[in-house]
């Protein structure tokens, strides 16, 4: 696997050519695509042209960005100017926006090639990629097991030599577990941190864009590109984002990490046997392992699954057949709306669209999501505490390793359990990554998470290089 | 007040207003796209007026600025606010939600005055998005009954409104129509929106109940599309009949939406509440709170204009007028008080200037063209009894024909013989010489005699005297 | 809380979301949203009554944008990714009855 950085620092020295690399990425498309599906569009054309004009600029003698010839691949709910972007349903499928989601502009304007579209669970709603409407993305690790999701594609691509950095979005852990189950790097930053404009809405109080990458260095790179106040984000953080490779070398000597000592239960042993062994590598490098309790935890996959599932149901109000997307024609408007989501929308969407319709809907509104908005702040309170005694938590990213194709489809609740320590940190929009630490029992991929409050990312990064180091 | 409106049977009329207002913005409510009226369809839009997948609002400052002045103007308290999620789905909206203000609106607790000091409550003020506009095509009537298809341009979705909401403290359909009047010369005088209700600009629903006195008030309708401030008056008088002829032979009233039809001049069911949509408000998480500061709140106090009361209370205390009468209300509302104040500090005599202004300047806008000197040597000569009124009027239209000028010249070039005081005394003597049978009855107290000895004079002078100034020459001689 | 949630309240849900379910899919949400509105419920014995509700996760304010314009969208490109188009506007089907 070629580190990002390098990529750019050899393709910005003259050392390799852009349209070098990415040619080297486009056969590794080709050879392994067909079974991983990663993408729901390689835009290898595209691609080729960026990398020739970044060659040229480079031999003009142009100031090149800090990505330059470094092939990315896009998770398909950001939206991309005149290119397909469909989120994985059926009710987009087709539809060319006529603007960039800002983390696109950004990554154009440092120099990176965009090679395509990633696959990802219908509106990013899943932990498996099963539930895109365009078929599932494969575990590069062993085909026969789901990526994770919803990201799994963009966690596919890189984990599967598609591209060398990709980005996700993580609403409750959407970026973390495919990373995890695809044995990358990926990070949620800091809600706020990074702009959401262009990102097709899911949950709008959880939603945050991230990176996946090889290892630590090259995620910490590619944050500090995306991230940064952006004024079309009325909710990104207005300040200048946190400089994150520059501690990755700082070690933890002095840290203080939280170990959570009420960790929902239904952890796989294998999965917790290499969590402590990330306790004793960060404690050998000399960190403090603090206790630490969270007593709402156990409350979060309810919250989560009120909250999210409302704010979706009307961010999924406007896929309605009238301006964009598609259309099943019917005599009259409100025939033509039904049919229209109807066959637009996959089992997931519907089910989370109607529980979240139910829990805003009059006389159940207090109940469900005026509760659940109250247990997020017990959740955030709990947080606040324990980050008084500590810098960091660490817990499990996934409760399991890859899972078989259809384990859990029957069972909405089986599937959203996946998530329940990822979750947390998306209601209490703080930052947290996963880093690949070991394998488990049937040699797949474990990740750790590394837990950190708003805008400690650096903190964060540090942990998280100290464990790759000792991995 | 005017009794025709007066239900019968002892029934009282509750009216409240929902008046939505657009401001006078260059860009939307959410986003960099241009509010403006009147272009081709769907050429100002962009990725947040269209609710593009991706695309988020972010508060236009100029908008929060001009809803506080209407705030302000209205005597509201500015509080800090948060906005909601309305949803419901309808083609012109393109989000299926409309972001608006719910639990916490920017202005809260105002009131207005009505002529008479009539105070109506002021429940709230808040900032919301307007939706796209539907044509409806193909059937009978174009109207959205019945048609084969819609069209959608989403040019006026995202512009800027605020809805103001009336306590229902109206009573009567003159009351209301005066309401809708004061509102928008507030408006105007605040230059916060166009107030247009030709073009949309400025809408009023109405809310209309019957009850008899002394019990709790009746289940109430809102009438939708009332575009005029006369229909306003014609809706509600309508609506009230309805519900009482209804009440009266028995019958209830549902809670239902009407529409004013105004060629029929009827209100119909639109939709009743059984029907309406549950639209799950929640906080739009789109948004942050809006915490307006203290001094920026002071600033906009400070910088609003004098309202049209006001204004019309300092016209009517400078010339002698009635502050709730035609000319200060008139005056005030077009802008032209300034000019009248201009007119008098020329010297011009206070009340003839504004009856003046009032009756002759309708299409002068508030600067109006002719010289206030020039008004104001007018309404002199006429004072001083130089010219009659009714030359005084010819005069008048000459001046504002010529966009001003002498007119003194003008009444000679008139043959308007300006004629002294003095000069119709000696008449006035030598018409009691002549009329000595009338002076007599006149002087024992019979007032119809006047009209032989100022007809008397009026011939002499070949109608150039003044009667005002032949009738206090008479008096005064009767009485010394 | 609330009762178990009933087949009838599922279809004037999906009414409300516009989603047309048949009675076979109505049956099925029906019994998922009960397990799942079953597995819900542990919230029911937290006492919350002196919780403030937590709306947005970083609090920020007064986020304001100057009142300049930018250029409109392309009106062709728009209206070329619309299902339906006339005239420079988007067409839908007729709206039967006032349904909202
Ligand atoms: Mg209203
Ligand atoms: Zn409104």
């Amino acid at each position: 696997m070629q580190k990002l950085v390098e990529i750019a620092s050899n393709v910005s020295n003259g050392t390799l050519s852009a349209s070098a690399v990415v040619e080297q990425y486009l056969a590794q498309i080709s050879a392994r695509e067909p079974e991983i599906h990663a993408f729901n569009l390689v835009t290898a054309d595209q691609a080729r042209l960026d990398a020739a004009k970044i060659d040229i600029d480079i031999k003009a003698g142009k100031e090149v960005g800090a990505l330059a010839g470094v092939p990315i691949a896009l998770k398909d709910n950001m939206c991309t100017r005149g290119v397909e972007t469909t989120c994985s349903s059926k009710i987009l499928q087709g539809w060319k926006p006529p603007y960039d989601a800002t983390v696109v502009t950004k990554l154009r304007a440092a120099g990176a090639v965009i090679v395509g579209k990633t696959n990802l669970d219908e509106f990013a709603m899943g932990s498996s990629t099963e539930n895109s409407a365009f078929g599932p993305t494969r575990n590069p690790h062993d085909i026969s097991r789901v990526p994770g999701g919803s990201s799994g594609g963009s966690a596919a691509a890189v984990s599967a030599g598609f591209a060398a950095a990709s980005l996700g979005s993580d609403t409750g852990g959407s970026i973390r577990q495919p990373a995890a189950l695809c044995g990358v790097v990926g990070v949620k930053p800091t809600y706020g941190l990074v702009s959401r404009y262009g990102l097709v809405a899911f949950a709008s109080s959880l939603d945050q864009i991230g990176p996946f990458t090889n290892d630590v260095r090259d995620a910490a790179t590619l944050l500090e590109v995306i991230s940064g106040h952006d004024p079309m984000d009325s909710t990104s953080i207005p300040q200048p984002a946190p400089s994150l490779v520059s501690v990755l070398d700082q070690g933890v000597k002095g840290m203080r990490i939280g170990r959570v000592t009420d960790l929902p239960e239904g952890c796989e042993t294998d999965v917790l046997e290499r969590l402590e062994a990330a306790f004793d590598a960060l404690r050998s490098a000399g960190a403090t392992i603090v206790d630490v309790e969270l007593p709402s935890l156990q409350y979060c996959l309810t919250a989560y699954y009120l909250i999210a599932p409302a704010e979706a149901s009307s961010n999924l109000a406007r896929y309605d057949g009238v301006r964009y997307g598609n259309r099943v024609d019917a005599a009259d408007l409100n025939a033509m709306y039904a049919a229209t989501r109807e066959a637009g929308f996959g089992e997931e969407v519907k089910r989370r669209i109607m529980l979240g319709t139910y829990a805003l809907s009059a006389g159940y509104y207090d109940a469900y999501y005026g509760k659940a908005l109250k247990v997020r702040r017990l959740i955030s309170d709990d947080f606040a505490r324990a980050y008084k005694d500590v810098d960091t938590i660490l817990t499990p990213t996934s409760p399991s390793t890859a899972f078989k194709f259809g384990s859990k489809t029957e069972n909405p609740l089986a599937m959203y359990l996946c998530d329940v320590f990822t979750i947390p940190t998306n209601l209490a929009g703080h930052p947290a990554m996963s880093v690949p630490f070991g394998v488990g029992l049937d040699s797949m991929p474990v990740g750790v998470q590394v837990l950190a409050s708003t805008l400690g990312e650096q903190a964060m990064f540090k942990v998280a290089a100290e464990l790759e180091r000792a991995s | 007040m005017s009794e025709v409106e007066a239900l019968p049977n002892g029934w009282q009329l509750i009216v409240g207003l929902e008046v939505h207002v657009e401001l006078a913005t260059k860009t939307k409510m959410f986003s960099a796209s241009a509010n403006r009226f009147g272009d081709e369809p769907n050429t100002n839009i962009d990725p947040v007026t269209l609710g593009l997948p991706g695309a988020l609002p972010v508060l236009n400052q100029h908008a929060i600025e001009l809803a506080m002045r209407i705030g302000l103007a209205l005597n509201c308290k500015v509080q800090p606010c948060t906005f909601h999620r309305k949803n419901y789905f309808y083609p012109d909206l393109p989000k299926a939600y409309q972001i608006t203000q719910y639990d916490h609106p920017l202005n809260v607790d105002g009131f207005l005055m009505l002529p008479g000091d009539v105070r109506i409550g002021v429940e709230r003020a808040h900032l919301e998005e307007d939706t796209g506009k539907s044509t409806h095509f193909g059937g009978s009537s174009g109207r959205i009954h019945g048609s084969d298809y819609s069209l959608l341009d989403y040019n006026r979705a995202g512009v800027p409104l605020v809805e103001i909401v009336s306590r229902p403290d109206i009573r009567t359909s003159e009351q209301a129509r005066q309401y809708v009047a004061e509102l928008r010369s507030i408006l105007l005088a605040v230059a916060a929106s166009d107030a247009k209700m030709e073009e949309g600009s400025m809408r009023c629903d109405v809310n209309v109940s019957v009850h008899k006195p002394g019990t709790p008030f009746g289940t109430r309708c809102e009438i939708k599309n009332v575009n005029s401030i006369r229909s306003v008056g014609r809706a509600i008088d309508y609506e009230s009949r309805r519900q009482v002829d209804l009440l009266e032979s028995g019958g209830t009233i549902r809670q239902e939406t009407r529409h004013w039809d105004d060629s029929t001049g009827r209100t119909e069911t639109l939709r009743t509440k059984e029907d309406a949509d549950d639209y799950r408000y929640f906080l739009e998480p789109d948004l942050v709170p809006l915490v307006p500061d203290p001094a920026w709140i002071e600033a906009v106090r400070a910088a609003l204009p004098v309202l049209p009361a006001a204004r019309r209370k300092a016209l009517a205390e400078l010339c002698g007028v009635d502050k709730d009468g035609e000319s200060a209300l008139v005056v005030v509302e077009r802008g032209q008080d300034d000019y009248v104040r201009a007119v008098i500090s020329a010297g011009g005599d206070a009340r003839r200037a504004v009856i003046y202004v009032q009756q002759a300047f309708a299409e002068q806008g508030s600067a109006p063209k002719v010289p206030a000197k020039d008004l104001a040597a007018l309404t002199i000569l006429e004072r001083d009894a130089k010219v009659t009124s009714t030359q005084a009027k010819t005069l008048l239209a000459d001046l504002i024909e010529a966009g001003g000028g002498d007119v003194v010249a003008m009444a000679a070039k008139r043959g308007f013989e300006t004629l002294d005081t003095s000069a119709v005394e000696a008449m006035v003597d030598a018409a009691i010489a002549a009329e000595p049978g009338a002076w007599k009855k006149y002087c024992d107290g019979e007032e119809k005699a006047l009209g032989a000895l100022v007809g008397a004079v009026m011939k002499s002078s070949k109608g150039k005297a003044d009667g005002k100034i032949i009738t206090a020459l008479l008096q005064a001689k009767k009485s010394s | 809380m609330a009762e178990k949630i009933s087949q009838e309240t599922v279809i004037k849900v999906s009414r409300l979301a516009r989603l047309s379910l048949t009675s076979d899919e109505a049956e099925k949400m029906t019994s998922q949203l009960a397990g799942m509105l079953e597995h819900f419920r542990d919230i029911d014995a937290l006492d919350l009554a002196d919780v403030e509700p937590m709306t947005q996760p970083y609090p920020l304010k007064n986020v304001l944008r100057e009142d300049v314009v930018a250029p409109s969208l392309d009106r062709d490109e728009v209206l070329g990714q619309a299902p339906a188009a006339e005239s420079g506007r988007f067409r839908v089907p007729p709206t039967i009855g006032f349904d909202v």
